[in-house]
């Protein structure tokens, strides 16, 4: 160990979203807190600004923004029969690099969890029988409800900045709003954006079918805004470079528009960049972390940061790796036999939509934002009858352009050839001509899909790399089908000239290459007792009790929703729970 | 003839006695016109608050330096002036000082060795101070400034600006109005304002005009230049009362949150008064800002209503402003994206309309408005030129602590092109301003201009 630094109150693993809200909000006990990122440090101007940001080859394709694999990865397989083998070339999910993090290159689609996807095994039990839940699967409750989190979503939602229509205000359904969704006890912040052509013809087909459309949420402002923090947001500009960009126009809701600035103003809060956390460190009892050891890129040396309170807060994938290597968290989940927490319930996204090709329309895809769209919930988890359906789980569908990215989003009618002469032509007649419907699935946790360390490949700090053994599972799959045959007539009904279909059928095999999402969620699983996950339900580790564990590790099986909104809804619930319960006598709150 | 030459001998002689006399002679200094006790004490934080309201640590801390240690060259149109140390040192600083020696300086502008301090000192603004102010301000300095040693570098102006008896003659011409406050009376928290307008604040120092001898053209509001616009440094510092005023369409309320975080609905701080803002405005309580902005809007006679709190903590969405019938033409123009539209117009477009909006009103609280806009219409044209080359920022403040930037677009437009631009602006959304050369946008660039 080549250096130790002064003991803090706190440190914080990672500053993006759930490490900037930890920071300011202890930040404003006083608290001396210090937090480690890995990356560089990022604003918006320089970092983002425009016209250098607006540049597809090297944010969209060549991901200027992410995580490099050189600098950190993991090793993948399908099945516990396969050798993994490191994920050398970003694919399948981005994750992030550098101050604000996955905040700063998402897409601004921030939705909360419905009431019933926190307590789904007892929804299901009590409607279906627990007899319906397919072998292998496992299915859970959160240890939190969607009542005590309600006041927590608001906060982010106010924090983050998000427009949107309500359409359950304290119970009463709201006209314009999505009525199936959970209670809310505000309006949104913000007013929704407005529709663009794609989203107006896909409401009005939605409507005449008997659905029940509505404006999607957006962490992307419509006015220009100011939060509870006094950070600011300007409108959005509808440019399109949301998702794998940083935006420009201080539009997007992410750390650098909602927090950081704030937090800086703090004299009792710091940040080190090119900070790696290397491993939590235990006390000799076991029974507390003592604080954090790191690689200082610039020293090039080990640095030990002692802490009284160690907050996880990078992405799931490292928080899950971090625990793995410190021992933090319970034993390693152990597929087999089935015992162990860490690593389990490692859940992802089931995804797949319909694109539309019209002669004659124009739908100028260059105007749009990352959470742009007429959205709706009649297919979601609490409309689904699951024992006639022969699923569990559901998916809330959109439309609406996002970007009109030339190198990667030329849809075009299958047929059409993919390169020459024939290439072009198809270009120049369909470019613009094109529109689609997203069906965005929830994911269950599932015995044989988890984490652990890999036993062969190792970082560039000698650690071993972890390993995700994922397949998709037919559950999913079939909710994914149903999504198909229910969205294909509506979009015939919209008289395309042509259409096409990409849903993942039964039988289809995780390819870890093409992009999916970046929502990664499980893994460090909150549970009501210790022998089911790893945290409780205020994301407090159940074996050391000064280590917070935030972010989608926490989730017991993925949402048919993007995990910003319950990733920021937990993380509010954690610091409460540290600022009200912990600090005057920090002990396991359960 | 014999007589003739005494008689001149002897009015030389006389002269260069009055001289001698006008140089060597110690200066009167101004007394109080009213004594405190010796044992009067400031109200809690007074010190502290006159120091922030002066803006003392603006002038008197170097960019690297410690607080209130001096060295920040002052540029004034005679030379670079070096401001001094002001820490209660006993060498470097002023820990020798009597209060009777440092009223002198704040009053007369008069060191204790006789030397005149040069009016880069707004002690003809100061002298309006109150006597309590005064004190607390010395009791602050010698009591909760840290000493610092740090010997001040020598202002070496060129002749005859080095003479400082110069200066003895200048003051016969500026400091011709009497020492301490009078308030014209509106309200208490006009009184308030006015005295944070006209004496700590001195305002007047940038946003009055100068007069041929470079005395600021009115010190009080019952001056008719009072606050009609200067010119410092190449930035106009606009007029803050009249029709020619870009302050006269905003509310006592959207003033209040300019001053105490740098922007608001319609504008953002630059140049000097981001400085002002950083380091003085934001730290006075709200009751102070918004006296002041009470006393701009009624100072002519206009009722004022007052808001009892500014910059109020979020969530605060606002919609963005349609075009007004000043702005519709350039709006719509815009708006058609016809490629006809003249190059000013479509270099917009590509590079300012995304945060701008076709109406040229911005963004409330974040992206200024140009229609209007006192940088991008004001008689000096670098400071507009400057923003578009090198872009522009806003420092965080305690209310709004986002540091909102303005990227450059040095590298992406030539000097022909930002000409255009600039000269389009100028004339946009109903605005009359003269056009930009391509030669201030090269002076600009090559650090030629005086900004």
């Amino acid at each position: 160990m080549a250096r130790t630094e002064p003991k803090k109150d706190v440190v914080i693993v990672g500053l993006g979203w759930t490490g900037s809200i930890a920071g300011i909000e202890l930040a404003q006990e006083g608290l001396d807190i210090v937090a480690l990122e890995r990356g560089h440090d990022q604003s918006t101007v320089p970092d983002f600004q425009y016209p250098q940001q607006i540049d597809e080859l090297k944010y969209g394709v060549r991901l200027k923004m992410m995580q490099k694999p050189s600098q950190q990865t993991l090793t993948v397989r399908r099945s516990g029969d396969e050798t993994a083998l490191p994920y050398r070339s970003l694919g399948s999910f981005l994750p992030g690099n550098g101050v604000g993090g996955a905040g700063t290159h998402w897409n601004g689609l921030n939705w909360r969890p419905m009431p019933e996807e926190l307590r789904l095994r007892s929804y299901v039990a009590e409607n279906w029988g627990e007899d319906i839940i397919p072998e292998g699967m496992n299915l859970g409750d959160y240890p939190v409800s969607y009542d005590e989190l309600e006041p927590f979503f608001t906060r982010f939602e106010k924090v983050a900045g998000i427009s949107g229509k309500a359409g359950n205000l304290n119970g009463e359904i709201q006209e314009g709003g999505n009525p199936f969704e959970g209670w809310r006890s505000e309006e949104f912040p913000m007013p929704p954006h407005r529709a663009t052509w794609d989203s107006q013809k896909f409401g009005e087909a939605a409507s005449a079918m008997g659905y029940h459309p509505f404006t999607a949420s957006a962490g992307i402002a419509s006015t220009s805004y100011t939060n509870p923090y006094g950070m600011q947001m300007g409108p959005c500009n509808f440019c399109g470079f949301c998702e794998r960009f940083g935006c420009y126009q201080y539009s997007k809701s992410s750390p650098q528009t909602a927090i950081l600035g704030a937090l800086k103003q703090y004299p009792n809060f710091e940040y080190r960049t090119n900070s790696e956390v290397l491993k939590v460190e235990t006390a000799a009892d076991g029974k507390t972390a003592t604080g954090v050891t790191y690689w200082d890129e610039a020293a090039q040396e080990e640095v030990f940061q002692p802490a009284d309170i160690v907050i996880l807060s990078s992405y799931q994938l490292n928080n899950v790796h971090l625990m793995l290597l410190s021992g933090i968290g319970g034993p390693v989940y152990d597929p087999v036999t089935g015992d162990g927490v860490l690593g389990k319930n490692y859940a992802y996204q089931m995804n797949g939509g319909v694109s539309l090709f019209f002669e004659d329309e124009h739908f100028n895809p260059f105007v749009g934002h990352g959470a742009n769209g007429i959205a709706l919930d009649d297919f979601a988890i609490n409309q689904n009858d699951f024992g006639a359906l022969g699923f569990i789980g559901g998916s809330y569908w959109r439309s609406g352009t996002f970007n009109g990215q030339p190198i990667r989003n030329m849809p075009l009618p299958s047929g059409t050839p993919s390169w020459g002469a024939g290439w072009k032509e198809g270009i120049g007649r369909w470019y613009g001509h094109a529109m689609s419907i997203g069906s965005h699935g929830s994911h269950m946790a599932y015995a044989n899909n988890h984490l652990d360390l890999d036993p062969t490949y190792t970082d560039r700090h000698g650690r071993p790399l972890m390993r995700m053994t994922f397949n998709w599972q037919d559950n999913d799959l079939r909710m994914n089908q149903y999504m198909k045959s229910k969205m294909e007539p509506l979009a015939a009904s919209m008289n395309p000239d042509s259409m096409q279909s990409g849903f993942k059928d039964v039988g289809a095999q995780y390819d870890v290459r093409p992009y999916q999402t970046t929502h990664n969620t499980g893994g460090h699983s909150m549970s009501e007792t210790a022998r089911e996950g790893s945290v409780n339900r205020y994301s407090q580790a159940w074996d050391k009790h000064n280590v917070f564990v935030m972010g989608a590790g926490n989730f017991v099986q993925n949402t048919q929703y993007n995990p910003t909104g319950l990733v920021g809804g937990l993380a509010y619930h954690t610091v409460n729970a540290i600022r009200t319960q912990y600090l005057s006598n920090p002990r396991p709150l359960v | 003839m014999k007589t003739f030459l005494r008689i001149l001998a002897g009015l030389v002689l006389v002269g260069v006695i009055a001289l001698l006399a006008f140089i060597f002679v110690p200066v009167q200094r101004t007394q109080p016109a009213t004594e405190l006790a010796a044992d009067w004490q400031p109200a809690e934080g007074q010190g502290k608050m006159v120091l922030d309201a002066g803006d003392c640590v603006a002038c008197h801390t170097s960019d690297e330096g410690k607080s209130l240690a001096g060295g920040r060259a002052v540029a004034s149109p005679m030379g670079t002036i070096w401001s001094t140390n002001i820490t209660p040192d006993d060498d470097t600083g002023i820990g020798t000082w009597s209060y009777a020696d440092f009223r002198a300086a704040m009053i007369d502008g008069v060191a204790p060795n006789g030397t005149h301090l040069y009016p880069a000192m707004p002690y003809e603004n100061y002298r309006l101070m109150t006597e309590e102010d005064m004190r607390a301000l010395y009791d602050y300095l010698m009591t909760e400034v840290e000493p610092v040693s740090e010997p001040n570098k020598e202002t070496a102006l060129p002749f005859p600006f080095n003479q400082r008896w110069g200066i003895r003659a200048w003051k016969w011409l500026a400091l011709t109005h009497d020492a301490g406050f009078a308030p014209a009376g509106a309200s208490d928290a006009q009184d308030r304002g006015q005295y944070l307008v006209e004496s700590l604040g001195h305002c007047g120092a940038c946003h009055t005009p100068r007069n041929a001898f470079m005395a600021q053209d009115g010190v009080t509001a019952a001056e008719d230049s009072f606050l009609t616009g200067g010119v410092v440094g190449g930035w106009n510092a606009p007029a803050l009362r009249g029709d020619a005023a870009g302050i006269k369409d905003w509310t006592v309320s959207e003033l209040a949150d300019y001053l105490a975080t740098g922007r608001n609905a319609h504008s953002a701080a630059n140049g000097e008064m981001s400085l002002v803002i950083e380091h003085s405005l934001q730290k006075l309580p709200d009751s102070d800002n918004i006296a002041i902005a009470a006393y701009l809007k009624g100072m002519d006679g206009d009722a004022v209503d007052l808001p009892e709190t500014l910059a109020a903590a979020g969530p605060t969405a606002t919609p963005e402003a349609e075009a007004d019938d000043a702005g519709a033409d350039t709006a719509e123009m815009l708006v058609s994206a016809d490629p006809g539209m003249p190059l000013g117009a479509r270099l917009y477009s590509d590079n300012c309309l995304g945060c701008h909006f076709a109406s040229g009103k911005g963004a409330p609280g974040i992206f200024p408005e140009l229609q209007g806009n006192s940088l991008v219409v004001g008689s000096e044209v670098s400071p507009l030129i400057s923003v578009i080359l090198n872009g522009a920022e806003l420092p965080a403040t305690e209310k709004r602590p986002m540091t909102l930037r303005m990227q450059g677009y040095a590298d992406r437009l030539s000097d022909d092109e930002i000409a255009e631009l600039a000269t389009w602006l100028r004339g946009a959304w109903g605005n009359d301003a003269g056009p930009v050369a391509a030669a201030d946008v090269a002076d600009v660039r090559s650090g030629d201009s005086t900004h």
